[in-house]
């Protein structure tokens, strides 16, 4: 992945709107939810996945997300759907491949309008204050981090290649990649044992100080439940039915 | 500030990066470390925080460095800006060494702004490290040690990278404070205008100590350690120059 094409994965829409303004513990756990409600539906249950639907056009909407972001963003479950229909000569016509592809169309717009809303950082806060593991949300934040940085490197070299004209015409020419790739991981191995000091250097103990704390307050409170009883009796109702 | 004493450090691998090395640097004083590649520059420069531990004798601070909490009195500015700036914003990655150190969210952020603006990166606090230019996050990477408010500051090659106006402006940041001074440089020229004094690190020990100009003018001594000065580069000029401005 480019240095660009990382930096087009942020925060998208209005930074101003109710939505973006939410504790990030609260559009974590209600688009989490959507999801969860989404995937466990039956097959009879399609009414659910319209009202999913219909609440995550819903947040959108109020985010001021861009339709475009949603649909250049949300591609990338396209490969998956790809594979899915591969698979329909082979199956009967009782609609499992259609509903497999709804769910994951849905799992996939909830995630996409949580980046959208919420920086990297704080989805890690949030984790942070769900309990999530302290070593798994640091090491998810410097990866984040470094990631910028690796990509650089990584555009770097390939340039580099390209300058002392390297176009490799056959696979049996393919090995300086694979020689850029050892190089690069080296780096990135030296690079942490550096941060690794620099951390020790200022004092690192274990875990990641957070300088702002976070608070529920009504706003994410009636998030919350708007998401919940827009979808919850329906999939409660539906989910007994079948 | 700083005393050593027959100080010795052997890496892993067998490679002997300080061999005896005997500095004292006084309170204030600003001091250029000078020194071919691989002479023991940054293995000096982790001994002075406590990441490394030698053998010999070691005192910063009146501490002895082997048992001292020196993170809080000796900040160190790391060469690439990138590996001393983790956090995902530039204003957290400044609070980080003060809360560390135990300081409240409000404090860590009180000190974090007034290192920020000490740098002239004070509206920048929001931004992404990886959203700034090299100068910019060397200079925050500073703000980062200056908001422990340590009373040693060890640079690691400040002027890397730096293009001609972002590193004057560095200088002349780094000329303002009033911390005690290990400035480790291959950049002669910026040695000449910072410190008042040079000390010459070749094969793990202290070759040459004095003032900076005497030390930068010995060509032979320069040369016996595979340094040199920029061609038709006069140092004590360039000082008189600068004295002259500030006059």
């Amino acid at each position: 992945m480019s240095a660009h094409a990382l930096h087009a994965v942020g925060v998208a829409g209005d930074p101003a709107s109710p939505v973006h303004r939410l504790d990030p513990r609260a559009k974590l756990l209600g688009l989490t939810g959507v999801t969860v409600v989404a995937v466990s539906v039956p097959a009879s249950a399609w009414p659910v996945l319209a009202a999913c639907a219909g609440v995550l056009a819903a947040v959108a909407v109020a985010a001021r997300v861009p339709a475009r972001v949603l649909a250049t963003r949300g591609a990338v479950v396209l490969p998956l759907l790809g594979l899915l229909a591969l698979t329909l000569p082979f199956r009967p016509d009782d609609g499992a491949v259609a509903l497999a592809a709804a769910k994951a169309l849905t799992g996939t717009a909830s995630a996409v309008l949580l980046g959208a809303t919420t920086s990297f950082p704080d989805v890690l806060h949030a984790l942070e204050r769900l309990r999530a593991p302290a070593l798994a949300t640091t090491i998810a934040a410097l990866m984040y981090r470094y990631l910028f940085v690796i990509a650089g490197e990584a555009r770097r070299m390939r340039v580099a290649l390209k300058a002392r004209a390297y176009a490799p015409r056959s696979a049996l020419q393919a090995g300086a990649i694979g020689r850029v790739a050892v190089a690069l991981f080296l780096r990135s191995h030296d690079r942490g044992e550096r941060v690794h000091l620099a951390m020790r250097s200022r004092g690192h103990a274990g875990s990641l100080p957070r300088l702002r704390t976070l608070a529920l307050g009504r706003a994410d409170v009636a998030f919350l439940a708007a998401l919940a009883l827009a979808l919850l009796p329906l999939r409660v109702a539906l989910g007994v039915a079948s | 500030m700083i005393a050593a004493r027959d100080l010795r450090y052997r890496y892993p691998s067998g490679a002997m990066a300080l061999d005896g090395l005997d500095l004292d640097v006084a309170r204030g004083e600003r001091v250029a470390v000078i020194g071919p590649n691989g002479a023991g520059k940054t293995t000096l420069m982790l001994h002075l925080n406590g990441l490394l531990h030698g053998t010999g004798e070691l005192r910063v601070g009146g501490q002895d460095a082997r048992t001292a909490d020196l993170r809080a009195r000796v900040g160190l500015v790391f060469q690439d800006p990138d590996d001393q700036l983790f956090m995902p914003s530039v204003l957290e990655d400044v609070a980080f060494g003060p809360l560390n150190l135990g300081a409240t969210p409000d404090e860590a952020l009180m000190r974090a702004r007034a290192a920020l603006a000490a740098v002239r990166m004070g509206e920048l606090g929001s931004r992404a490290p990886h959203q700034l230019s090299l100068g910019q996050r060397r200079r925050v990477a500073v703000a980062g040690v200056l908001a422990m408010e340590p009373e040693l500051l060890v640079l690691d090659e400040p002027s890397a990278s730096l293009d001609p106006r972002t590193r004057r402006e560095l200088l002349e940041l780094l000329d303002g404070l009033g911390q005690t001074m290990l400035v480790v440089t291959h950049d002669l020229p910026f040695a000449a205008q910072l410190c008042e004094r040079a000390v010459v690190l070749s094969a793990g020990r202290i070759v040459a100590d004095g003032p900076c100009l005497d030390v930068l003018e010995d060509v032979e001594l320069l040369a016996a350690h595979d340094l040199e000065m920029p061609a038709g580069f006069d140092p004590r000029a360039l000082v008189e120059r600068a004295g002259q401005l500030a006059a």
